[in-house]
């Protein structure tokens, strides 16, 4: 696959990593060296053709790519529009965070390090990560908000099964804001032999670039596979939810260049994009949700993969320009969504897309008669213990 | 008339670095006389803080830092989270602190350590007016390397808050060299790759840090990170200009200690410093 020629709305950062006024690395100087080194390594092996080939050849015969688009029909006649699906749900380990994953481990490898660090929340991240290091023969710690250890036990147990340690971040709100604080002290002290496999957009540059530019694969194979389906045309919609925003990254950099609408669904919860004001945290300026004075809010969401009270800084900027829209969805909604998904078209998605599905149903009647494109960015098998629960709970 | 333009003249000379503020007068003049620097750490907002800022500075301390308690303080341990979480859930916030301090007569610089964050949301400008208005005299920010300075020196220079830089054991010599150039007040030696925390031992890495430092800058080089006791702060002391000693004495507040508590814990430290 080769490289795009300067997309201009989802280009490279400036030399300081900035996306407009966002981003930049905030980090403390014994981290420096190694965000510096880190840069320079994604840069060198992104113009490496061997490198993008071994990467290449990892997505398609180990993680399953490219994954398909699918066109709901049951659902588009019920919403009076034309849903598609790109089906990030079928990769191996059930979410897109396997092709960010696959990047950086080899990068790892290239860097001469040998253990894996990263935070998770619903655990997607964490058991690709895990993946990852089992299939490299890697050592890999993952840290975890204690209470989203509690709500997504199957994905600690698949980590750990995968030869993975997984550590409680038992601080603060016990979610991924605290995984990712507990992550970065880890890192802090290892950084000689331990690369931060972070699993968002977000953090110091050059995260937030280079993971969505692991992620761009889908977005390309989405524009692509849509133009087919389409007759050459393009989606008018396209639609993704939004913790971080790793995997709105990935499909809007495939379509910020058309005349696509970009549209990313933040949980009301935790909607730093919607409700928040610019702010410094994780290494990064961006959209943050806090209190009066500073302090970080915590956010609250049915989906532990959103529960995130910042959000990667080129979505703030995207935001900032207009180029994409965010908005809310209630929690009640996404429970909706992802019970309307299973039932109309045999697809079980993860609490993280129903979000974006949410959307797409609650505004049916603004998009009717048109195309839309939601980036199903996994599946729901690691949500159906919680959704037994709160559905017959209900009863 | 003609005006007189002064040529220009290209590989000048960088000018030198501006004249100390007067905490650097200060803490130079302390390491001029052959004392070592002994600068204790403790969270604002924590129990008796403003007393124990007294007790510290009576029993022989030449700057105190305080920390502002943050969120999520990534480049602090166990003993420190909890410490900010405490002081949080007691109702600190950074107009307490900074209020705090201003009826206290320490007799010797007092610094806030904090993140950044907390400035960018009052703005950078108000955040460090509000520091001089209250007596602070400077200011570490450990998540602003010198990349992200611009803004906030501009601010902390305008309010007259000299801002301290980190450097750490693995920050290569060109960074090493530039950081203590722009740092104000003293330069703050990271002993160890890792967060605050007490450690049993501190490995060659502080000495070799400290080594380096003194090496590149006449700037008052203090070391801090892990050291726990007397004789680890005499060790660190005996190859820089003094330590900075934090979680150590954050426990004893933790553990229920007063001022008095303090006290003793610094004059232990002080002995040490002074015997060495």
């Amino acid at each position: 696959m080769t490289s795009q020629t300067s997309p201009s709305f989802m280009g490279e950062p400036d030399p300081s990593g900035r996306f407009g006024r966002f981003g930049g690395r905030f980090v403390p100087e014994t981290l420096m060296p190694a965000c510096i080194e880190l840069e320079s390594a994604f840069r060198d092996a992104w113009a490496d053709a061997a490198f993008r080939s071994e990467l290449d050849g990892l997505l398609r015969d180990y993680a399953g790519r490219p994954s398909p688009v699918t066109e709901c029909h049951r659902l588009s006649e019920e919403l009076g529009l034309r849903l598609l699906l790109k089906r990030e749900d079928l990769n191996h380990t059930g979410s897109h965070k396997i092709n960010n994953v696959l990047g950086q481990a080899l990068l790892t490898k290239r860097m001469g390090k040998k253990r894996l660090v990263a935070e998770t929340g619903a655990g997607q991240h964490g058991v690709a990560t895990a993946t990852a290091a089992a299939l490299m023969g890697f050592e890999c710690t993952v840290y975890m908000g204690e209470v989203d250890m509690e709500r997504q036990k199957l994905n600690v147990f698949r980590m750990r099964l995968l030869g993975a340690e997984v550590r409680p971040a038992s601080s603060g709100s016990r979610t991924l804001k605290d995984a990712v604080n507990e992550a970065m002290r880890d890192w802090v002290a290892t950084v000689e032999t331990s690369h931060y496999c972070l699993g968002s957009v977000m953090g110091p540059h050059p995260y937030p670039w280079m993971v969505r530019e692991l992620h761009r694969v889908l977005g390309d194979e989405a524009r692509e596979q849509s133009r087919v389906l389409l007759g050459g045309a393009d989606p008018d919609v396209v639609v993704a939810c939004v913790g971080g925003g790793s995997n709105a990254a990935g499909i809007f950099s495939g379509f910020a260049d058309t005349a696509a609408e970009l549209v990313g669904v933040e949980p009301a919860g935790g909607a730093a994009v919607g409700g928040g004001v610019p702010g410094v945290v994780h290494g990064m300026a961006s959209f943050l949700m806090q209190d009066e004075w500073g302090q970080v809010e915590e956010a609250h969401s049915i989906s532990a993969g959103l529960d995130y009270p910042g959000v990667g800084p080129e979505h703030a900027h995207l935001s900032d320009i207009g180029r994409a829209q965010y908005h809310p969805v209630t929690d009640d909604e996404v429970i909706d969504a992802f019970q309307v998904l299973s039932r109309t078209e045999g697809i079980i998605p993860a609490l993280e897309p129903a979000h974006a599905l949410a959307w797409v149903i609650r505004e049916a009647p603004s998009l009717a008669g048109r195309t839309v494109l939601v980036n199903l960015s996994g599946r729901g098998d690691k949500d159906v213990a919680q959704m037994m629960d709160i559905l017959e709970g209900e009863q | 008339m003609s005006l007189e333009l002064e040529p220009v003249v290209t590989g000048r000379p960088l000018p030198p670095s501006p004249t100390p503020g007067p905490m650097e007068a200060r803490l130079r003049a302390v390491r001029d006389s052959g004392r070592k620097l002994l600068i204790p750490y403790l969270t604002g907002g924590l129990g008796k803080w403003a007393d124990i800022v007294r007790a510290v500075a009576d029993a022989g301390a030449d700057a105190v830092e305080i920390g502002i308690p943050f969120s999520d303080p990534v480049m602090d341990g166990p003993t420190i989270q909890v410490a900010s979480e405490r002081a949080l859930a007691e109702g600190a916030t950074p107009e307490s602190v900074l209020s705090g301090l201003r009826g206290i007569d320490a007799g010797v610089p007092v610094l806030a350590m904090t993140y950044y964050n907390l400035a960018f949301h009052m703005g950078d400008e108000r955040f460090a007016g509000q520091m001089a208005e209250a007596g602070f005299s400077g200011i570490i920010l450990p998540d602003v390397p010198m990349e992200e300075q611009g803004p906030w020196q501009t601010a902390a220079e305008g309010a007259g808050i000299e801002t301290v830089m980190l450097a750490g054991p693995i920050t290569p010599d060109d960074r090493l060299q530039r950081l203590c150039d722009m740092s104000r007040g003293y330069v703050y030696g990271v002993n160890l790759m890792g967060v605050t925390g007490e450690r049993q031992s501190l490995g060659e890495q502080a000495e070799t840090l400290a080594r380096r430092l003194k090496a590149v800058t006449d700037k008052p080089v203090a070391m801090g990170f892990g050291i726990s006791t007397p004789e680890q702060a005499a060790e660190v002391a005996a190859v820089s200009d003094g330590v900075i000693v934090g979680t150590a004495l954050v426990r004893r507040i933790l553990d229920g200690g007063g001022p008095d508590e303090a006290h003793r814990f610094m004059s232990s430290l002080r002995s040490a410093l002074d015997a060495s």
